[in-house]
């Protein structure tokens, strides 16, 4: 039953979203309150639809309800709940449905926020509907997650192990959040292109939602990242693999864009500008999706073999980002900014900023997408790996990260440079003694790991700085915390990717039980490898000693898990951090009696993960900014009509 | 029994445990290893996505492995080592792409980008100022 109850809901979820389209667009028009009215109704009504079939196929999962050909496919009974409850995006099919759930819950948001003019939620609803539309299409054609298996069989196929894992079981909802979120900031771009309202009411009323985008997409990334790094066994944390650029393209953009929004709203300045980055982050959001979803990455060839999916993908992508395109094309010129500024002021900083954030991503989209081209258009295969990405996005992110601190210390139409530099001396004086001591210190002796890492202490102080200008730290709004957090947290990431890439050590050794491997001061001694039964796996479970100048420290315990049902193995590492250091293990295979052991010390590698939290907690201050002061302001009216 | 086959079961599947070049099949030689490291990390694994001889475990990576120790063996320079694989697999097996008329788009695109979006910034500034000029 629940199957066809899902069934169902996708399709009147479907004809919500149309009317949800068109009552949305109509009401973009001053009179048709009505339309807005019934635009509103539509939302909720296809909220509840959404949410209904998304709790059909949970509800299928939980119960294991194998006559649910997707549920037999990527479930089974052994599997412990969490990844019952998490195989439900674990699928294509799966993943499509949270995509519109998350949706709709965005819609859900647009209707209660009711932030900007009546015409302009109206309008944005409308090309909410319109996505939505294009999805729930998307899904009862090409990836309906309710088809039946008929006899069902007696038990399923399970999960891929390596996504059963609680890092990846909330990677893909985070990262949807911000994708989908992205749409938000789409829809309310186009509903200014619309009804011609792009003023600094509307960045106003856009920005929670970008920052929400934003926030997720941070964490998301930042997730997956930490889940390759302690999965996968061989202590990397990003390899410019085309999934994690297709996630990585919208966060450089959704940045940009929350920059440049921030002088929209200030000055009204670059309102067109702004109005495209919303066009392109969502764009690249669904191009990420495409990237993804289609198939197209493993091989072109693939890819032309079943092109159902990715052909449907490629023309939703053609008409949604043509469109908003176009729509931009015809209506943007009519938005003159007038923006008046002096060469140096904050507005400059915002374009520098644009300019460089839009290239990096410009590069990532040329570096993941070349190989695919070249392949399709010539036959000719060419790899493009981290090296490229070192020539080319790394020089651009370090010329970014030298000016970002500038930015939150220069005025708004006129700044002083000469002023900012002073405040920031101190910064600059730490950062210098930084390159120093790393010269001084560390061995080998390296300029680049000095001047990455002197980059890492200016960026930090230079934001502790600007704090601590702006006031008495306990006395300060929330929401100017915000820039001072994120530009923090950049700085923590680039000395936890300047410690792990520069000066990470590394043994590989074939170990018999009772032998013992050297690493950056450590004695490993291998105690022994038994066989472990776990819930739906069977590992190999190392037993390994830690000695520090001869004394035993800690036991580390890395594995070998075969899940017998979906017949794969994975590694599960062993990490030990000090929170400025990791120590960590992976076990390879047996070879004559011995097992290979994998070893790395990798100093702040967990720098790189706090960074990323210190951004969203930057994004958090920022949200809470926003949304605090209208309920205060809203309480204070309340107050007064009183 | 019971053991053997799980012996043979983990064996066979495909793990993402790093186990690149371990024990007695490292060069003594240990400026020799580090080059040979060092040149795994440039190369790709041809069959598996995304992953570097270094880090595959493909039984065609470990092969791959043991043909660059050979070849620094004998003597072999890393460019040597590299012609040698790219004669027999292609561009294809470079994580970083030559540099040739079909991929000077890749190479020069991201600067050409930045050049133009500079030329743009310097265009709407200097319109700004003008602006700013003419209201005073």
């Amino acid at each position: 039953m629940t199957g066809e109850i899902g069934q169902l809901a996708l399709a009147l979820a479907f004809a919500l979203s149309a009317v949800m389209a068109i009552a949305g667009l109509a009401g973009a028009r001053e009179t048709a309150s009505q339309s807005r009215a019934v635009a509103s109704s539509a939302a909720i009504g296809m909220f509840v639809f959404v949410a209904l079939a998304f709790g059909a196929l949970m509800y299928a999962f939980v119960t294991s309800d194998f006559s649910v050909l997707n549920v037999a496919q990527n479930s089974h009974t052994a599997k412990p709940m969490i990844y019952k409850i998490t195989g439900v995006w674990g699928s294509h099919e799966g993943s499509m449905l949270l995509w519109v759930f998350v949706l709709a819950i965005y819609s859900l948001f647009i209707v209660f926020a009711q932030r900007g003019s009546a015409r302009l939620t109206s309008a944005a609803l409308g090309v909410q509907g319109l996505l939505a539309c294009a999805f729930l299409l998307f899904i009862l054609f090409t990836s309906n997650p309710f088809l039946r298996l008929d006899p069902p069989p007696f038990e399923g196929a399970g999960l891929n192990p390596l996504l059963q894992d609680p890092g990846l079981a909330m990677h893909p909802p985070m990262l949807y959040i911000g994708y989908v979120g992205l749409s938000a900031a789409f829809s309310y771009a186009a509903a200014a292109l619309i009804t011609g309202e792009a003023d600094a009411a509307w960045a106003r009323a856009a920005r929670p939602f970008m920052l929400l985008a934003w926030i997720a997409l941070t964490l998301g990334i930042t997730l997956g990242s930490w889940w390759a790094y302690y999965v996968l066994g061989w202590g990397g944390f990003w390899f410019w693999d085309p999934v994690e650029n297709a996630a990585l393209m919208p966060w450089l953009i959704a940045t940009a864009l929350l920059h440049s929004a921030l002088a929209t709203e200030r000055t009204g300045a670059f309102r067109s500008w702004t109005l495209l980055l919303a066009i392109l982050g969502f764009s690249l959001s669904l191009i990420g999706t495409f990237l993804v979803r289609s198939g197209v990455l493993s091989s072109v060839h693939a890819f032309a073999s079943d092109p159902t999916r990715g052909v449907y993908i490629l023309l939703m992508l053609v008409v949604a980002i043509g469109g908003a395109l176009a729509l931009f094309a015809w209506r943007a010129p009519q938005l003159q900014s007038g923006a008046a500024f002096e060469p140096v002021s904050k507005e400059s900083a915002l374009l520098l900023n644009n300019v460089l954030l839009s290239a990096a991503a410009a590069t990532v989209f040329i570096g993941t997408l070349y190989p695919l081209l070249l392949d399709a258009m010539t036959g000719q295969k060419i790899s493009v790996g981290p090296p490229y990405f070192a020539i080319t996005f790394a020089p651009i992110f370090v010329v970014l990260i030298l000016i970002a601190p500038f930015g939150p210390r220069l005025g708004w139409r006129n700044g002083d440079w000469r002023q900012a530099l002073r405040v920031l001396m101190p910064a600059l004086g730490i950062a210098v003694v930084a390159a120093l001591a790393v010269l001084a210190i560390v061995t080998p002796r390296s300029l680049v790991a000095a001047m990455a890492f002197a980059l890492g202490a200016w960026t930090i102080s230079a934001a502790v700085i600007d704090l601590m200008k702006r006031g008495n730290i306990r006395a300060l709004p929330i929401g100017a915390f915000a820039s001072a957090l994120a530009h923090l947290g950049l700085g923590v990431t680039l000395l936890g990717i300047t410690g792990t890439t520069m000066w990470r050590s590394e043994a590989l050794e074939l170990l018999k039980p009772g032998q013992s491997m050297e690493i950056a001061g450590y004695t490993l001694r291998l105690e022994g490898v038994q066989l472990l039964q776990g819930p739906n796996y069977i590992a190999q479970h190392a037993t390994i000693d830690v000695l520090s100048n001869g004394h035993r420290i800690a036991v580390m315990s890395p594995e070998k898990r075969a899940y017998p049902v979906e017949g794969q193995a994975t590694a599960d590492t062993a990490i030990r951090t000090t929170g400025f250091s990791d120590l960590y293990l992976a076990l390879g295979d047996e070879r004559g009696g011995g097992w290979v052991v994998r070893a790395y010390v990798s100093p702040l590698a967990p720098f790189i993960w706090f960074g990323g939290a210190f951004m969203a907690l930057g994004g958090v201050a920022g949200l809470w900014g926003r949304l605090r002061p209208r309920r205060v302001a809203a309480a204070t009216r309340l107050a007064a009509a009183e | 029994m019971k053991r053997v086959l799980l012996t043979l079961f983990f064996s066979l599947l495909c793990t993402h445990a790093a186990f690149a070049v371990a024990g007695s099949e490292k060069l003594a030689d240990p400026r020799l290893e580090a080059r040979a490291v060092a040149l795994q990390k440039e190369l790709r694994c041809v069959v598996c996505q995304g992953q570097s001889l270094d880090e595959s475990n493909a039984p065609l990576a470990a092969d791959l492995r043991h043909l660059i120790r050979v070849r620094i063996k004998s003597g072999d320079s890393d460019e040597q080592v590299e012609q040698y694989l790219v004669a027999r697999y292609g561009d294809f097996i470079l994580m970083k792409p030559p540099l040739e008329p079909l991929t000077y788009a890749l190479w020069f695109g991201p600067l050409g980008i930045l050049l133009i979006g500079g030329a743009a910034v310097a265009l709407v500034i200097a319109r700004a100022r003008k602006r700013l000029d003419s209201a005073s």
